[in-house]
């Protein structure tokens, strides 16, 4: 039963050869916006940490947050953070086995990603 | 043979052996998230860009300072659980070990600094 060729097998192709699909394309930026925005959290931690500490440190790490790159990266953030909230969303509505269907997850991914360049106009104009 | 039921047959079978409580983990922290990243948003997205001064007398009140504290603990909990699906999924062997533990730590040493940080700033 000794598997001397583990690993050297063929495979057959999976991803490679599947025309991206807005299902798909929907799903791993899920994970990339949930994983990136650890970037995110530590900068929120970071600020925090400033704030408890005295007025010095907050004014370094408040300026590196409020710069024009700050805003940028907290910009993406917050709509990184919409998305993924709404796939979220998604995923818990998945859990009951319904609206599997493909031309409903295809209206759920433009839900989330209209819905979340619209939760994040709002969140911009109103902080 | 016949005396077992199909589910006997299947139980232990299979790559995954605890998935369950993980999935169940993962429900629990977003449905939470649902409720305290919105309220963290408004409250944190209002208190920035103000001065040191505003800062400190912001957070020294209890609601934004609580939705503060919850909101990074369930954040980073349910960051690990997350991130330890994608290093199963991509990293292999001795370096997904590595790696999970790393983001393990990364993820408890923030939640603790800035639950720290938080309850400094307000008490």
């Amino acid at each position: 039963m000794a598997d001397v060729n583990r690993g050297n097998r063929p495979l057959s192709p999976h991803l490679s050869i599947y025309r991206p699909q807005l299902t798909s394309m929907t799903s791993i930026l899920t994970r990339i916006t949930g994983n990136a925005m650890l970037i995110t959290a530590l900068l929120v931690v970071w600020w925090f940490l400033a704030a408890s500490s005295g007025q010095g440190y907050f004014d370094i790490v408040n300026g590196v947050l409020t710069s024009w790159f700050g805003d940028l990266v907290m910009f993406f953030s917050v709509l990184g953070l919409w998305y993924h909230t709404l796939a979220g969303v998604r995923h818990l509505i998945w859990d009951n086995a319904v609206m599997m269907d493909i031309p409903t997850a295809e209206k759920l991914g433009w839900a989330c990603i209209g819905g979340s360049v619209l939760l994040t106009l709002i969140t911009v104009s109103v902080v | 043979m016949a005396f077992l039921t199909d589910r006997k047959r299947a139980m232990g079978l299979g790559s995954a052996k605890s998935g369950t409580a993980h999935h169940w983990s993962m429900t629990l922290s977003s449905v939470a998230l649902l409720v305290l990243l919105p309220l963290f948003v408004f409250t944190f997205g209002a208190a920035l860009g103000g001065t040191y001064e505003e800062i400190v007398a912001y957070y020294a009140r209890p609601f934004p300072a609580i939705v503060a504290a919850l909101t990074i603990l369930v954040t980073f909990k349910h960051f690990n659980d997350g991130v330890q699906t994608l290093l199963e999924d991509y990293v292999h062997g001795l370096a997904q070990k590595v790696s999970i533990v790393v983001m393990t730590c990364i993820s408890y040493g923030a939640a603790a600094v800035g639950i720290f940080a938080i309850a400094r700033l307000a008490l």
